[in-house]
């Protein structure tokens, strides 16, 4: 017997089992994937819970071909997902950039393990921070979500899917291997990981089909989809195309589209942005960091504050676009900040960025050992008492400290 | 009648006429096989509201944007996949590929030889012009031996593909071949695949009269597509009559129709099979009375 819809239902999850779940009840009734660890439990997962649903699940020749069908179910009006892990998201980034363009809803996991290459297929790494944003050629927005727990896992799998399908656009969806195969509680969202209330749909075009303009701006900057069998009859396109959906090197037309295109999330922040701020109002050092990274930084900031040091935690779970305002605003006090990252250098650059000269102080470790609390505890408690001390010292030299 | 049939059908119907003048060079055989498509369409009374065009990169892949119908213009080479989303997730929909042969054989290699084995119901339409043209004239998988391209300025010393064969060995069910001077041969043969349920490959033999034909002085348009007439015979006829003297020696016609289980309604009802197990064993459960003493 199923348990009543009103009651959540309490499971212990691994998190890319949760991610399978949360597909589901975000209304994914399309997955195509090949076989690539850390991520395959997902494929596994919903080549038995699709059909269940009456979605269906693909197994593809490649990882290529896997992107492309989820692109072509999506074309078909279909929200749909496919999961893999660096090596495939590779693979996957000049579809991905197709999907951008063409402004095709889809979302993409991404299983963080260690590269370059095959690299350490069972080993974690936040090697892709700046793949999953600048990976394919050309210029395109793209959304990627960081979730740091199982449970995070879930929902933001499920806030995936609002988005891409609301904003028209792909969005990633980026963690760990740690995270990945975790087990943790999960409320899930209806009984059973049923549907959990409605979900956000695609606008789909309505109206005279000869009045339809397949990229409109609109008043949102979002535009209309059509549905094909719906009578509007569209061409799609990844050549740069006109408001009417064909092809064109007409300067005027490219800069229209291509910077609605843009500028398309600028306006829906609210929605896009979200973070978690830990301590940052007190704190003399703010971490600033993702997925398992974070997990030992909220230990390191305990460990910290027992010992009088106050430390803070600011972690974009909307890695990008990076929620840089509030960034801002939680390291505003702080004599310094502090990016612990499982990879040689991606974040903390971004930091660096939006902070403009304030000091950041990184730890880098790209040998497949998660960074441990004690470790970013230390860090930070130096960097409280010299805040510069660290901070001239080049990326080398900071590893080479290590 | 085929006289009746072709008198009915206007191919301005198919086409969008804010897209002309198309973009195809003079005496390309690009357009006849496009003609062939739409007129098979037309025959078959698919309505265009259903019809759905995928097609990749090159000069092959243009023209989806001329047809009047829900067209998708995707990345090199992916066309197959990105149609094998599409026909999975809308059963409804006729789902036509259009490629090249670059586009099929080279880049798109893969996804061909697992769409014939996976056996979805797709129409799969490959223009053979045995060269890269919209990048100018480099050689393909289908280049036949010694000739001249951008790419092969000693003669191309690779063998080329038998797509069909190609097809065939990887399991398609339907596979066949014309040649662009056979129009209303073509259109029957467009017309079978469309009509074949289950993935159906398709090749027209089409010709570069601008880069490949001049590169190798292979004459005007009509030269070369007499030259195609001449040089292949279906494979009965080719077998019995005479050798054709071209080294490539391809049939044309049906060359293979064999019907096997499609993929996706096997997959729907392997899904409806499991679906309706799981609702008997969970009745049964419930209808159950709880056992005592039992471990």
């Amino acid at each position: 017997m199923s348990a009543s819809p009103a009651m959540p239902a309490m499971r212990l999850l691994s998190g890319n089992h949760a991610c399978a779940l949360g597909a589901i009840a975000a209304g994914c009734r399309f997955f195509a994937g090949y076989p690539i660890t850390p991520s395959s439990e997902i494929a596994e997962r919903l080549s038995r819970g699709l059909p269940e649903v009456d979605g269906v699940f693909v197994q593809m020749e490649d990882e290529i071909a896997s992107i492309a069908a989820v692109i072509g179910a999506s074309m078909g009006g279909v929200k749909a997902m496919t999961a893999t892990s660096g090596p495939g998201f590779s693979l996957k980034q000049e579809n991905l950039g197709y999907a951008a363009g063409a402004e095709i809803p889809c979302v993409i996991v991404n299983v963080m393990r260690g590269g370059p290459s095959t690299g350490m297929p069972t080993r974690p790494a936040q090697g892709d921070i700046m793949q999953a944003r600048w990976g394919s050629h050309g210029d395109y927005p793209i959304i990627v979500l960081a979730p740091a727990s199982v449970r995070e896992i879930y929902t933001e799998t499920i806030r995936a899917f609002d988005l891409a399908e609301t904003l028209r656009t792909p969005v990633v969806v980026l963690y760990d291997q740690v995270i990945a195969q975790l087990t943790e509680t999960v409320e899930l969202a209806g009984a059973n990981g049923g549907t959990g209330g409605a979900r956000s749909e695609r606008k789909w075009a309505s109206g005279p089909p000869d009045a339809y303009r397949p990229y409109a701006a609109n008043e949102d900057g979002i535009p209309a989809m059509s549905r094909p069998g719906a009578g509007y009859r569209v061409h799609t396109t990844g050549l740069n195309h006109a408001e009417n959906g064909f092809p064109t090197q007409d300067p005027e037309a490219v800069s229209r589209n291509l910077g609605r295109l843009l500028a398309k999330f600028d306006r829906h922040r609210d929605v896009i942005d979200s973070w978690q701020a830990l301590g940052c109002e007190d704190a003399e050092v703010v971490i600033v960091t993702i997925g398992i990274s974070a997990r030992a930084a909220m230990r390191a900031i305990e460990i910290s504050r027992a010992r009088g040091v106050r430390v803070g935690l600011f972690r974009p779970i909307t890695l990008w676009p990076f929620p840089e305002k509030a960034l801002r605003e939680a390291t505003a006090k702080a004599r310094a900040v502090l990016v612990p990252e499982m990879n040689a250098g991606q974040l903390n650059l971004e930091v660096e960025r939006l902070l403009g000269g304030a000091p950041v102080d990184a730890i880098h470790r790209f040998n497949g050992e998660p960074i441990t609390p004690a470790e970013i505890a230390e860090r930070a408690e130096s960097l409280a008492k010299t805040p510069h001390a660290k901070v001239t010292s080049s990326r080398q030299a900071r590893w080479q400290a290590r | 009648m085929m006289l009746d049939s072709a008198a009915e059908f206007d191919v301005r119907d198919y086409l969008r006429a804010e897209m002309m003048p198309h973009f195809l060079c003079p005496g390309c055989g690009h357009g006849i096989a496009l003609r062939a498509l739409l007129w098979a369409v037309h025959e078959l009374g698919i309505d265009k509201d259903k019809l759905a065009v995928v097609s990749g990169i090159g000069c092959a892949g243009r023209l989806s944007a001329y047809i009047d119908a829900n067209t998708f213009h995707v990345t090199h080479g992916r066309p197959i996949a990105y149609a094998t989303g599409l026909a999975l997730a809308r059963p409804d929909l006729h789902v036509v590929v259009i490629t090249g042969d670059g586009d099929c054989l080279a880049i798109g290699g893969n996804h061909l030889i697992h769409a014939c084995r996976r056996n979805l119901k797709l129409t799969c339409l490959m223009l053979n012009n045995e060269v890269y043209g919209m990048t100018g004239g480099q050689v393909s998988p289908t280049t036949t031996e010694m000739r001249l391209t951008t790419t092969t300025p000693l003669g191309n010393t690779e063998p080329h593909f038998d797509a069909c064969a190609l097809a065939a060995a990887a399991g398609a069910g339907f596979v066949g071949r014309e040649v662009t001077h056979h129009v209303p041969k073509l259109k029957e043969l467009i017309r079978a695949g469309l009509e074949h349920p289950g993935f159906a490959f398709v090749e027209v033999l089409t010709d570069c009269t601008e880069i490949f034909g001049r590169k190798n002085e292979m004459g005007s348009s009509p030269e070369m597509m007499l030259r195609q007439k001449s040089d292949l015979r279906p494979s009965a006829y080719r077998d019995s009559v005479d050798t054709p003297f071209r080294p490539n020696n391809l049939a044309t016609g049906i060359l293979t129709r064999i019907e096997r289980p499609e993929y996706g309604a096997a997959y729907r009802r392997a899904a409806a099979a499991a679906k309706a197990a799981a609702a008997k064993s969970s009745a049964a459960r419930s209808a159950a009375t709880p056992r005592k003493g039992t471990a």
